[in-house]
């Protein structure tokens, strides 16, 4: 996909890519000086990376596999609160959980592992340790629900998984789980992003994109395995793929698993980059948006996803800010308020949907490898959306 | 029996009367359903401004006009969001219109929200639906007991509209077989139009007699109402008027004797343990493939 695999020249260009950015990550992180350009663009390329790896695993089920479900903000939730509830201090517990006697789970992964390793190792591996329990906690999920709900085809299929993110959401804020989810309120004081670093080397920025590239490069080897081959085969014709020999609910329900997994992952790591977590977000609105960044990268590529994600994040929480605040390049313009911005961003996506339904990329990839046949003249370029390979 | 009858009594006059704005909104649904094979994701957002349209126009113009102001606005808002966003997509895949659809949806969401600035707009009061009435010696609403009734009269009018006219025979011959129909001379477009407008006329009324109930009018406040009359149109079969009635009385009143024994947070969970229920167990609801009135 993103790298063809007997061409070196390509997996190169990729890798050092990829080595550049990471490079110039950490640098945003410890030697470039903060200023007004750096403190809008560090959010947004934390969040982007994010979105990028939630995207890239809704796009593994609609795109690929061609199961069109909406669950992807539940097993998002699932993820950050496993997360949060795994890696919140132990003397913050009674703070934390202030209405329900400082919870049932009195322990920390990073919080033990800090004692054993001292402090930076500790809250890394400890908080690795709880994002993999997160991605873990939401395929569980996905497992359990899949047996009902993967008998189901497309719209029907699209509004059970939707039903059963409500469903989430609404056990989630139940009191009677308070103990563990601390109810309808907040969970906080958990490891958070700024709280991953080597010593004085901040790694803020680089995390969820190292995490998230990482996750990113499991799925492109899974969709380029036989059982990706297997995925698409369902999603261009289940009849001729059973008829194949492909078992389809074994495939169906892989695609789905795997897809929570990562986005139990995603939501492990949004719920660190925002410092908090409560139930209350993660709403059909919250798939919605995610559903049509896919669209607008492209059903079916992973690196449109990537883009989209990016362009999506950027344009929502910075270029298009102005918008909102009623001024453009010191005019003042009077329909300029709040909330005018994600009108304007319905209307380009209702466009691409009208009219651009391939979206960005359609269901091509950026192939370092076609750059590197390319490259007389041509810089590599595109590093920065492709976080991985 | 009788006990629990007493104790409840609010809760089920409120579910006949919840049921019964659901039954409306179920309906522009199930006819969509059935016509296109879409699920109109729209539609529940479309009630929503139908709420914030009352809000607006009883602001500057009596009642007696905003009522029908705001009938026009919501079936005018059906027949553009058709001709707009789905009459392009009639060849592309499903998967296509429903992502236009869910588009939709978050635009109608987004422009209330920028309309209204995010703010709560408290709907107005309706001379005689917001009056209280006691019955049984329970204090409810009149909207409350004229909702079963006006929806009743307006299911009667639509079956026999769908049943005794020449465009209900073409919309019943469109969710039959669409491309035959278009061969048979019938103009599939108008009758899709017409089959939105209906819908929206219907969510409309549903949205005037909702509201009433509630004090404001939000950006999201479309959003369960809508999915809960999806369900409900799911649970009667979708396709089928009079399954989606008996589907959102179901959801209705269960939904409220639910929040009367105190687990409000479960009601809604409800609505959708009953969808994944009915989907595994009768995947055609009740009404489902042999209701003859397809729609």
């Amino acid at each position: 996909m993103l790298t063809e695999k007997k061409d070196k020249t390509g997996l190169f260009i990729g890798a050092v890519c990829l080595a550049v950015l990471y490079v110039f990550l950490i640098l945003l992180d410890n030697v470039i000086p903060q200023n007004s350009f750096t403190l809008l663009l560090v959010p947004v390329l934390k969040k982007g990376a994010i979105y990028s790896l939630v995207c890239v695993s809704m796009n593994l089920l609609n795109g690929f596999t061609g199961l069109f479900s909406l669950g992807q903000a539940g097993f998002m939730m699932l993820g950050g609160y496993a997360y949060a509830i795994f890696s919140i201090p132990k003397d913050q517990h009674a703070a934390v959980y202030q209405y329900f006697d400082g919870g049932l789970i009195q322990f920390s992964i990073p919080e033990a592992l800090s004692n054993v390793l001292g402090e930076s190792a500790g809250a890394i591996i400890g908080s690795i340790i709880c994002i993999m329990i997160a991605g873990i906690v939401a395929a569980a999920f996905a497992a359990l629900i899949g047996i009902p709900v993967l008998r189901l085809k497309s719209d029907y299929l699209a509004i059970a998984t939707l039903g059963f993110a409500e469903i989430l959401r609404a056990i989630f804020q139940w009191s009677g789980l308070g103990p563990i989810t601390n109810g309808s309120n907040l969970l906080r004081k958990y490891t958070s992003l700024s709280a991953i670093k080597i010593g004085s080397l901040k790694l803020a920025t680089f995390f969820p994109f190292f995490i998230a590239g990482i996750s990113i490069a499991l799925i492109v080897l899974l969709i380029n395995s036989s059982y990706g081959r297997a995925f698409k085969a369902i999603r261009d014709d289940e009849i001729a793929a059973e008829a194949m020999g492909i078992n389809l609910f074994r495939h169906k329900m892989l695609s789905f698993v795997i897809s929570s997994f990562f986005a139990g992952v995603g939501g492990a790591l949004l719920a660190m980059f925002q410092t908090t977590i409560q139930a209350t977000p993660f709403k059909s609105a919250m798939t919605y948006e995610l559903l049509l960044i896919v669209v607008i990268g492209g059903i079916g590529s992973i690196s449109g996803s990537c883009i989209g994600a990016f362009l999506f994040i950027a344009c929502n929480e910075w270029w298009l800010r102005f918008l909102d605040n009623g001024s453009f390049m010191g005019m003042s313009v009077p329909f300029f308020r709040d909330g005018f911005r994600k009108v304007v961003f319905s209307v380009i996506i209702m466009v691409i949907v009208l009219f651009f339904s391939k979206g960005i990329m359609g269901d091509r990839e950026i192939s370092f490898a076609g750059l590197a046949r390319r490259i007389r003249g041509s810089k590599p370029s595109g590093g920065k959306e492709a976080p991985a390979k | 029996m009788s006990g629990f009858l007493e104790a409840n009594l609010p809760y089920i006059l409120a579910g006949i009367s919840v049921g019964g704005q659901y039954a409306l909104i179920a309906i522009g649904y199930t006819m969509v359903y059935g016509i296109l094979r879409l699920i109109n994701f729209a539609h529940g957002d479309v009630f929503m401004v139908a709420g914030l349209v009352m809000v607006y126009t009883s602001a500057s113009m009596p009642m007696v006009l905003a009522i029908p102001v705001v009938i026009l606005a919501t079936v005018i808002l059906g027949f553009a969001i058709e001709r707009v966003a789905y009459m392009p997509l009639r060849s592309a895949p499903r998967m296509s219109v429903m992502i236009s659809a869910i588009g939709v949806s978050y635009l109608l969401q987004n422009c209330a929200l920028y309309f209204t600035g995010g703010l709560p707009k408290v709907y107005p009061e309706i001379p005689l639906l917001s009056n209280s009435v006691t019955i049984f010696g329970a204090t409810t609403k009149v909207v409350t007991l004229i909702t079963p009734v006006i929806t009743l009269v307006l299911v009667i009018a639509l079956v026999t509209f769908i049943n005794k006219t020449k465009l209900g025979m073409a919309m019943r011959a469109v969710s039959k077989d669409f491309e035959t129909s278009q061969l048979m001379g019938i103009r599939i477009n108008n009758v899709i139009s017409a089959t939105f407008m209906i819908g929206c006329f219907l969510a409309a009324i549903g949205s005037l007699l909702y509201f009433s109930n509630y004090t404001s009018v939000i950006p999201t406040s479309g959003g369960m109402p809508g999915l809960k009359a999806f369900v409900a149109a799911v649970f009667g079969g979708i396709g089928s008027i009079p399954g989606a009635v008996i589907g959102a009385f179901v959801i209705g009143i269960c939904e409220n004797i639910i929040k009367g024994m105190g687990l409000t947070t479960f009601s809604d969970a409800f609505t959708f343990v009953l969808l994944i229920v009915i989907l595994l167990v009768k995947p055609t609801g009740i009404f489902g493939e042999k209701a003859t009135d397809k729609v």
